[in-house]
């Protein structure tokens, strides 16, 4: 049987990440790719400032969603990449691959909804392409983003850096987006007014650094959902993480959901939200931080970084018991028994 | 208080806990017949919460992993037959058949694609007119009427490219099969929540009535399953074996006459082959003869290769209760979700998936 790639592999689990391993990670060797961030930080002849550059590819079905589209998908998505880095996102790219068919109605609507999710994030779209591909070969239109932004001096945020006695916050609740977009898709339709929480966290960022300026990790938990983050974040740091089920903020809507479907909240996707790792003594003022942005009113403290068992995330459950929380291995299929 | 919060409200799980803790004293074993019980338990970590005396052990409820390796590999055949659409519920896919699994099918050029149910192939068949489209219908008294429905539209429709390739099953005779084989000593049985809301509660009368085990109907939320146990625990003790519904907000005694009337308009029981259990009597559901035409196995001569054995894997034992999953010598080492020998560790709601996903804090 010939080797090939699944759709597994483009899941953010357990099998993408070997995928990275094995096929990219030894060809493209260089330090920045060593980082494994969200983006990649950079030093032109080690003078400053730094920049972070990111690049994503993004494949939504349905391609208009409750609470967002692509287009502002796009650019949320590399704008919160860049911002992992602790960065200033100022400038992205967009390349579109449509598929022959696409209605310039639907394009228009997304172009339009990219063009307002920049110009709230405060970031312009400096150059761009087009390709048109097949009837059949394309979900309607795919687009990749690529983001640049600058490092503010002193700023030294990465996934290497979680410390034994750092604490884990979340901005927000967990699962909205990956719920939110599985009610529209065909056969799966359940009523719900739950809406993506698709949005940009780069302000988010900077009026955390301002309160918190020695946070150690952000991580933004896209694909994969929360457990590929810490799950991440413990590996790279080779540090343990504990965290408490029961602190994690996740909507009743996203529950119930979660609960029909038989998913772990804990792996659904997010857009929106963000993992912050930081030193104790500036938990509390970054929890303040945080609250007081409309994008972070549910911020919680969920956990703490241990020199126990490094790799491996722990989780006390809401009724009290005691389990690992892995790295999710693939998509997301609801159960059927 | 929203109602999923009220069945994982830490107080109460606790004061339930604490209950068994009190009641239990000589030592029960516990199946949970259900995959997505298994999966519930180990997700919330109550094995960490019981007291030593109960042992919880999982039983053959995973739709995917007993689908057998023959049929599996019939409908892999299926998906190979130029212009067939085969459609399928998701995890089914990555499910290892003897040679190669439809995920495999598919990734080389046969045209499998996942569905979320039945009535999406069926919008499948409309919109490719002149291609046959397979739906692989798996699963227990849960899945089925779905897709009996899905034959008697297509029926009404007067489509002819919409077929099914039946593997469904019966709970119930497989309990019994599991119960006669002796293999494993049983105390209680948790009956499995979404097969009862169809079957009905008092299809588990036999079990107090005929076994002297007694049965309790859970629910997939925490508080449900340690209410589930608890009943158990204490009819274990006082040696008085009934039937308990903990999840009389969906299950009633009479289940849903509507779903059980589509199931046998359409389907007729039959001897079905299990992995694990090998064939049991009555325990299958195979189209009627007079929806012949829309039956896979009839119309399509597609004829695999002998299946051939997996070598090591202890699935079999698993799915009987034999043998919990981390007992299995390959559990972890050379069998782990990224690389599954067997299909418990591939199917989400496989017993080795759920005790590898979901394993206790290491000590
Ligand atoms: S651990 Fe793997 S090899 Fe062992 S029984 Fe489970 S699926 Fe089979």
């Amino acid at each position: 049987m010939k080797d090939v790639i699944r759709l597994a592999h483009g899941a953010g689990g357990k099998t993408m990440n070997d995928l990275i391993r094995e096929v990219f990670a030894t060809p493209l060797d260089n330090r920045y790719l060593r980082q494994m961030a969200d983006s990649a930080v950079v030093e032109p002849e080690h003078r400053n400032p730094r920049f972070a550059i990111s690049t994503d590819s993004y494949t939504v079905r349905p391609l208009i969603f409750p609470g967002g589209d692509i287009g502002s998908l796009a650019v949320h998505g590399t704008v919160n990449d860049v911002a992992m880095s602790g960065a200033r996102p100022l400038w992205l790219t967009a390349s579109f691959i449509l598929e022959e068919g696409l209605s310039i109605a639907t394009l228009k609507h997304v172009v339009q909804s990219m063009a307002e999710a920049a110009q709230e994030a405060g970031v312009q779209i400096v150059a761009g392409d087009t390709k048109v591909v097949e009837r059949g070969h394309g979900d309607g239109m795919y687009i990749n983003t690529a983001g640049v932004g600058v490092v503010p001096e002193g700023v030294m945020i990465g996934p290497d850096r979680a410390q034994p006695g750092d604490v884990v916050l979340l901005s927000g609740t967990i699962g909205d987006h990956g719920i939110a977009v599985l009610s529209k898709r065909e056969g799966l339709a359940f009523e719900t007014d739950l809406l993506s929480d698709s949005a940009a966290l780069n302000g988010l960022v900077e009026s955390l650094l301002s309160a918190a300026p020695l946070v150690h990790c952000l991580r933004d938990p896209t694909r994969g959902g929360l457990a590929a983050a810490l799950n991440e974040l413990a590996e790279t740091s080779r540090v343990g993480i504990e965290i408490e089920e029961g602190r994690i903020p996740v909507r009743p809507a996203v529950a119930a959901a979660c609960e029909m479907m038989g998913f772990d909240p804990l792996t659904v996707a997010n857009e929106g939200k963000m993992v912050v790792i930081v030193p104790p003594q500036e938990a509390q003022a970054a929890v303040e931080a945080l609250h007081a942005h409309p994008l972070g009113q549910n911020a919680a403290r969920i956990g703490f970084v241990t020199d126990d068992h490094p790799g491996l995330v722990l989780a006390r459950t809401g009724i009290g018991g005691r389990r690992v929380v892995d790295m999710p291995l693939g998509e997301l299929l609801p159960r059927i028994c | 208080m929203t109602l999923t919060e009220r069945f994982r409200d830490p107080e109460a799980a606790r004061v339930v806990v604490d209950r068994i803790r009190a009641r239990s004293n000589r030592p029960v074993r516990l199946m949970e017949f259900c995959g997505g019980h298994t999966h519930a338990i180990l997700r919330f970590g109550i094995p960490s919460l019981l007291p030593d005396t109960v042992d919880l052990r999982s039983g053959p409820g995973c739709p995917l992993c007993v689908t057998s390796a023959e049929d599996l590999d019939h409908a892999i055949a299926l998906a190979e037959v130029p212009d067939v659409i085969l459609t399928t519920f998701g995890d089914m896919i990555r499910v290892p058949g003897s040679r190669t699994s439809l995920a495999d099918a598919k990734a080389n050029g046969a045209d499998v694609r996942v569905v979320y149910s039945p009535l999406d192939a069926l919008q499948t068949a409309r919109q490719n007119p002149h291609r046959p489209v397979v739906f692989l219908g798996v699963g227990f008294e849960t899945t089925a009427p779905m897709v009996a429905s899905a034959v008697l539209t297509a029926d009404a429709e007067g489509l002819d490219n919409f077929f099914v390739f039946s593997t469904h099953k019966l709970t119930p005779p497989a309990t019994v099969a599991i119960l006669n084989a002796g293999e494993v000593a049983l105390d209680g049985i948790i009956g499995p929540g979404h097969v009862t809301t169809v079957i009905g509660s008092d299809a588990w009368r036999f079990l107090p009535d005929e076994y002297a085990i007694p049965c309790a109907i859970a629910g997939f939320e925490p508080l449900d399953l340690l209410r589930a146990i608890l009943a158990l625990v204490q009819m274990a003790e006082d040696e008085d074996p009934t039937i308990s519904n903990t999840y009389a907000r969906s299950v009633r005694a009479e289940g849903n006459p509507a779903a059980r009337q589509a199931i046998d308009q359409v389907f007729a029981v039959a001897a079905a082959e299990w992995r694990g259990l090998g064939t049991v009597p009555r325990s299958g559901l195979q189209v009627r003869e007079v929806f012949r035409r829309f039956d896979a196995r009839y119309v399509f001569s597609a004829a695999p290769p002998p299946s051939l054995r997996p070598s090591g894997c202890r699935c079999g034992e698993v799915l009987r209760g034999v043998l919990s999953p981390p007992e299995c010598p390959l559990f972890g080492n050379a069998c782990t979700p990224r690389n599954p020998v067997g299909p418990c560790m591939v199917s989400a709601e496989g017993a080795c998936a759920a005790y590898h996903q979901y394993r206790g804090w290491p000590s």
